[in-house]
């Protein structure tokens, strides 16, 4: 009894890290927009979906593999993620917070029913890029696309941790994030470097699309909405605008729900999410690993 | 003119409007589409100036008004299903319920401000609807069902009466100032010795209990209570009519409950494009009109008089 407890303990463990690093690809989106421009872009979940749509369609019509697929997929996202921070958020610089927003919930309703109407709502099936290897260690059970699914996100983590730290860009997009104004002043161009976070935290979106469309197979529309929540979550947990928190946030985020649709009920796994953000909200509003900032008057 | 008397004269208005319409169904001149459209209409103007209690006068960004919503529709249909008690105990029941939740959850959730409260409120909307789910008692996943037709125009048209009066009353109650010093500027409030956190609870708790009485009605006259009907989307189906009227205007949010049912009952051959054109409107909206199509104006029969040229200035509130 304890024996098989320990095992299945392990098991979701696996299934929740593999799971988290496809949130945290999303979080750190969410949580580099919001560290620049403050606002919660709410479309951020739904160029998730586009990724995984533009991923199905480079392998199945233009008969790409992983990696090329991945490529287009993570372009397209970016140039979809610059459209709508020029067209929708860039004219309302200066508008009040709460109309952001709203534009932000209406051009996440427009990806998700614009894209029912250019792909029809029914799930599509995602082709099988690899064969698929099952590793067995005792009875733990470990695929081959949860070894991917890692890999990638590392490796893409990696990449973002050497952009924002030891470039040029990345220095500008701190300075931008810690204070616009004084950024501007010193002669950066504020409006490049917001285009440019949006580029970046789209592309990894669209990979976190890929990644799940090759995990479980299946794709719709509607797909970006629980995932792009359940990611925001992530990183209000790790403590938003913070680029090791939206890591630490999806994974421990992955391995939560894991838990709870394995050892409670799958039902609650999503209000699980929720229940986490308002705790996490009352009781350390900064996040896991943010600093507390008092609110200027 | 006294206040006493319009507020009268715009009772008798009601009843007038009222009577002229149930009459016009009873001849079977409105048939059953429009009756359904005119009972939509009016379920969505009590969730849609509810919202705006706590959205548009106290500047709380709450999303998650369907999940009170469904606390109304399932506990009224409990009353009446399970325990048979009458229609008017079930929609006291769903108010007293939703009101009730949303003082337990608004009490520590409204401290939060801005996105958090949003998304805050949007996750408590989740859990509401999951726990639901959750409970074979209610009919779970397939929803509650058997729910008898107890709402109708008559039922539905009062209540609405009675929730636009009952807040547009309290806006302009020392209450309801209070609510509009903590939109204006929070910290001010404050300072000026205002319990901030009181006045958001308290609007909080009406708006919440005033979507369950939306619920109640709602459930009695779609025989079903299902959990579907409750998702975020229905939140943002209201958030759009409150954005589209004007966050802080009543006759705002009844103008645009009327259009928006009007516009969903033409695309009701076009499901596909009814939410595209929400979310455009939503975007256009904010992008070239912010404050929505009446601000925080409300339309009274003053402005005819001034529109006729008659009286000079009225005491419109300037912003």
């Amino acid at each position: 009894m304890d024996f098989s407890f320990t095992q299945q303990f392990i098991q979701q463990l696996i299934n929740g890290i593999s799971l988290g690093s496809i949130y945290a690809l999303i979080a750190l989106g969410y949580t580099m927009v919001y560290g620049i421009i403050k606002l919660i872009n709410f479309a951020h979940g739904d160029i998730y979906m586009v990724g995984a749509y533009v991923a199905f369609f480079a392998t199945t019509a233009l008969k790409l593999s992983f990696f090329p697929a991945l490529l287009v997929s993570m372009v397209v996202a970016a140039v979809v993620g610059m459209t709508i921070e020029r067209l929708a958020y860039r004219p309302l610089r200066k508008a009040p917070k709460i109309a952001i927003l709203i534009t932000a919930i209406g051009v996440s309703l427009l990806l998700e029913y614009g894209g029912m109407l250019l792909v029809t709502p029914q799930p599509r099936t995602f082709p099988a890029l690899f064969e698929s290897q099952v590793f067995n260690f005792g009875n733990i059970v470990v695929n081959s696309q949860q070894v991917i699914i890692l890999a990638i996100s590392v490796v893409l983590m990696i990449i973002l941790t050497y952009v924002v730290q030891r470039t040029k860009i990345g220095k500008a997009m701190r300075a931008v994030s810690f204070d616009t104004d004084a950024a501007r002043l010193m002669g950066i161009d504020v409006d490049r470097v917001i285009s440019i976070t949006f580029a970046i935290g789209s592309a990894l979106a669209a990979a976190a699309g890929m990644l799940v469309g090759v995990y479980y197979n299946s794709i719709d529309p509607l797909m970006g909405i629980m995932p792009g929540l359940k990611a925001f979550v992530a990183a209000v947990l790790g403590g938003i605008g913070v680029i090791p928190g939206a890591m630490l946030g999806g994974i421990i985020m992955g391995i939560i729900e894991a838990m709870v649709s394995g050892f409670i009920s799958s039902t609650f796994r999503d209000a699980a999410a929720f229940a986490i953000l308002i705790i996490i909200l009352l009781f350390k509003p900064s996040g896991l690993l943010g600093k507390n900032v008092r609110e200027k008057v | 003119m006294g206040k006493n008397k319009k507020e009268l004269l715009a009772l008798a208005a009601c009843i007038v409007f009222y009577a002229v319409v149930q009459g016009l169904i009873m001849l079977d001149i409105i048939g059953p589409f429009w009756e359904l459209n005119l009972v939509l209409i009016c379920i969505n103007i009590i969730l849609a100036v509810s919202l705006n209690l706590i959205n548009g006068f106290t500047g709380q960004f709450s999303i998650g008004h369907a999940g009170f919503m469904a606390v109304g529709a399932y506990l009224g249909a409990v009353l009446t299903v399970k325990l048979q008690l009458p229609f008017i105990v079930a929609i006291l029941g769903g108010a007293a319920a939703a009101g009730f939740l949303g003082f337990v959850i608004g009490l520590p959730t409204l401290r939060l401000d801005g996105d958090y409260l949003a998304i805050a409120t949007l996750g408590l909307g989740e859990i509401i609807r999951i726990t639901i789910l959750n409970i074979p008692y209610v009919g779970g996943a397939s929803g509650f069902m058997g729910i008898p037709r107890y709402s109708n125009f008559t039922w539905v048209f009062f209540a609405t009466v009675i929730t636009v009066f009952f807040i547009r009353n309290l806006i302009n109650s020392t209450h309801g100032r209070a609510c509009i010093s903590i939109r204006e500027n929070q910290i001010a409030a404050e300072a000026m010795g205002i319990d901030t956190t009181k006045y958001k609870v308290l609007a909080f708790t009406i708006g919440a209990a005033f979507a369950g009485v939306a619920g109640t009605l709602f459930s009695h006259y779609f025989y079903i209570a299902h959990p579907a009907s409750f998702t975020f989307m229905k939140s943002f189906d209201i958030l759009t009519i409150v954005v589209l009227g004007g966050l802080g205007s009543i006759s705002g949010s009844i103008t645009a409950a009327i259009l928006l049912t009007f516009v969903s009952a033409a695309l009701a051959g076009y499901p596909e494009w009814r939410m595209i054109i929400y979310s455009l409107m939503l975007i256009v909206l904010m992008l070239y009109r912010p404050q929505g199509l009446f601000g925080n104006k409300e339309i009274s029969l003053k402005i005819f008089g001034r529109l006729m040229g008659g009286t000079k200035r009225g005491n419109t509130q300037s912003n």
